[in-house]
């Protein structure tokens, strides 16, 4: 059966961020009729029904999620849109913000309702200018239309919505930093527990979620938990899904196929192979610049949360890039490294101090200063700030040292003999 | 105190300590507002917001410094911002910074002496399926090379 992109089912069409373009498609029927059929409890089943696992790196089941709020409501509960994308690789919510934001508003409603909040933050990385102009307007847009604001569509639920800008900083993606972020601090991710569900935002239940998590939500009013479960690899891995894919392919860019697509399919048929045809492939990264690395002949694999998992690596954000022959892997690790010592917060000491003995390090074997044991040093240094941070950001530097010299572990070694790069050298030849 | 903003900027200020459940979320959006109106936050702005939020100025000034996108001093008019994070680097990123500081005659992280332009690496911008990607302000460019660079900045000139 040939899949039917649903997700970026407006995105090509001229105006298709505007709502009487949603609206001709279908859009807010699913709303209309949730408001009408569904108490909100029901519509917490319906997605827990649906298997929607969240969209925005960790894959959480989002009925789940939502259930994990308190059940009195002596307090008012918050719903916050992720919406900061800045994993490198990944580009995926800033299709659906620029091209389709009433989808995105919808499930934000939706969502709202389901966990009976009035009001939502939606909380933009500073540099999508556009998407935050686009977004703007989307929700001025609803308002006029009555599905903002008091009594939306007779039903007597409320919603206003509230866009922060963040200002630069890749931490502020992670949940609870983004609330200090929204409590206008710095971003420094919270200990948990508590978990954001029971002291979130100013102290309140707080729901945080991926805006295309959020997008999923709208399907899921419009077609049925049924339906959305039986998409993808059930029962596990349900639903349609966007991957990024960059670097060195023909044609990059977000592509939308059923969790469990086979990562192979990506790359030739979807992104049109790879760049150059005399560089073959040599190793992926398909989750997100925090995952591990797969070389090459370990690429057969499907993209969904449990498939990844099981071959060592993970879905992440979906921000997939690849890697010709031509690439020095050296190199590339001394990017990535360079990226998380920058974006470190600095409140734990093995991230802050670890992150950067690893640029240090990286430095030297790629300048052609590299010693022999180097090598052993990254891996030590890896091991040693993963499980002892604040926040996953520690994983997020340690996965990629870990499996980049674990898999290409001679090309690091040939840095640290040669006191040079194989490749450059063979380059200048 | 004399209010070193004008009085729209005070205004808009002044809204924004409405908007939220607690005042305290009003300081990064009360940042951009006069980041807006001046192009950079100075002591004196800094000063300004701490006492419309009612927080300390060191608090501020630490939020301030841990944001990239506020600028504690003046950048130039046209504020080249070019990715350096993996996805560009593998698309060419390193070539069109080089680029870009032989023909603006600057180094990354400088703001040019006549102020029409300055220059920064910055972090993925989450557009690397158009690597080499590129800010000039709140406009996107990718991917660029370097005849690409070249036509932009000559419509800049
Ligand atoms: C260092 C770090 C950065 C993150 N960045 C993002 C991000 O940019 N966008 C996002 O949606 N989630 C990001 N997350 C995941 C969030 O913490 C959180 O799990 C997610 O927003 C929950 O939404 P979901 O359940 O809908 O996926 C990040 C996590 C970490 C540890
Ligand atoms: S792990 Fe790193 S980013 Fe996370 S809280 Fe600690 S220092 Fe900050
Ligand atoms: S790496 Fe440059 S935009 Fe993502």
């Amino acid at each position: 059966m040939a899949f039917e992109p649903i997700l970026t089912r407006n995105v090509r069409k001229p105006g298709s961020e505007t709502i009487d373009i949603y609206m001709e498609a279908g859009g807010y029927q699913g709303l209309r009729r949730a408001l009408k059929e569904f108490t909100p409890e029901k519509l917490v089943e319906e997605v827990k029904a649906s298997g929607l696992r969240g969209r925005g790196g960790a894959g959480f089941s989002t009925g789940m999620k939502w259930g994990f709020l308190p059940k009195t409501k002596d307090k008012p509960r918050y719903l916050c849109v992720n919406a900061d994308e800045s994993e490198p690789g990944t580009f995926k919510d800033r299709l659906l913000i620029e091209k389709d934001p009433h989808l995105v508003l919808e499930g934000i409603i939706l969502s709202a309702y389901a966990i009976e909040s009035s009001l939502a933050f939606f909380y933009i990385r500073g540099e999508f200018h556009q998407g935050c102009r686009t977004f703007e307007k989307a929700v001025q847009e609803a308002y006029a239309k009555g599905y903002l604001g008091r009594n939306i569509l007779g039903s007597g639920f409320n919603l206003d919505i509230i866009i922060y800008r963040g200002a630069g900083a890749y931490i502020c993606g992670e949940e609870t930093a983004l609330l200090e972020s929204l409590e206008g601090k710095r971003g420094y991710p919270r200990i948990k527990p508590p978990f954001p569900a029971i002291v979130g935002l100013y102290g309140c239940p707080t729901i945080i979620n991926n805006v295309e998590t959020l997008a999923n939500v709208t399907l899921i009013a419009e077609r049925g938990a049924a339906w959305f479960a039986s998409i993808g690899r059930p029962p596990k891995n349900t639903g349609p899904k966007l991957f990024c894919l960059s670097g060195h392919v023909k044609r990059p860019g977000v592509f939308e196929a059923p969790l469990g697509v086979p990562f192979l399919e990506l790359l030739n048929e979807y992104a049109g192979g790879m760049k150059h045809p005399e560089r073959p492939l040599k190793a992926a990264v398909p989750g997100g610049s925090s995952m591990k690395i797969l070389p090459a002949a370990k690429c057969d694999v499907l993209m969904d949360f449990d498939s990844l998992a099981a071959a060592g690596t993970s879905l992440g954000s979906a921000g997939g890039f690849v890697m010709d022959t031509g690439t020095c892997i050296v190199r590339a690790l001394h990017n990535v490294a360079r990226f998380y010592a920058h974006e470190s917060c600095g409140q734990c000491t093995p991230c802050r101090e670890g992150t950067g003995w690893l640029v240090k390090i990286l430095t030297r074997l790629e300048r052609g200063d590299g010693r022999p044991e180097d090598v052993d040093l990254l891996a030590g240094i890896a091991g040693k700030i993963e499980g002892n941070t604040v926040c996953p950001f520690g994983e997020a530097i340690a996965w990629p040292v870990e499996s980049y010299v674990r898999v290409f572990k001679d090309e690091f070694e040939e840095h640290a003999r040669r006191k040079a790069c194989p490749m450059r050298a063979a380059a200048a030849r | 105190m004399t209010i070193p903003v004008r009085p729209e900027t005070d205004r808009k200020i002044d809204e924004l300590l409405t908007r939220f459940p607690m005042k305290g979320s009003a300081l990064l959006p009360a940042l951009y507002v006069v980041q807006e109106e001046k192009g950079h936050v100075s002591d004196e702005s800094m000063e300004y917001v701490a006492s419309k939020i009612g927080v300390s100025p060191a608090f501020v000034a630490g939020v301030v410094s841990f944001y990239t996108m506020f600028h504690r001093r003046p950048v130039g008019r046209h504020h080249i911002q070019v990715c350096r994070t993996l996805p560009c680097a593998l698309s060419g990123a390193d070539d069109l910074m080089a680029h870009l500081k032989t023909r603006l005659g600057m180094k990354d992280g400088e703001t040019r002496a006549d102020g029409k332009f300055s220059l920064a690496s910055v972090e993925c911008l989450g557009a690397c399926d158009r690597a080499p990607f590129l800010q000039i302000n709140d406009r996107e460019h990718g991917p660029v090379d370097a005849a690409k660079m070249d036509e932009i900045l000559k419509g800049l000139e």
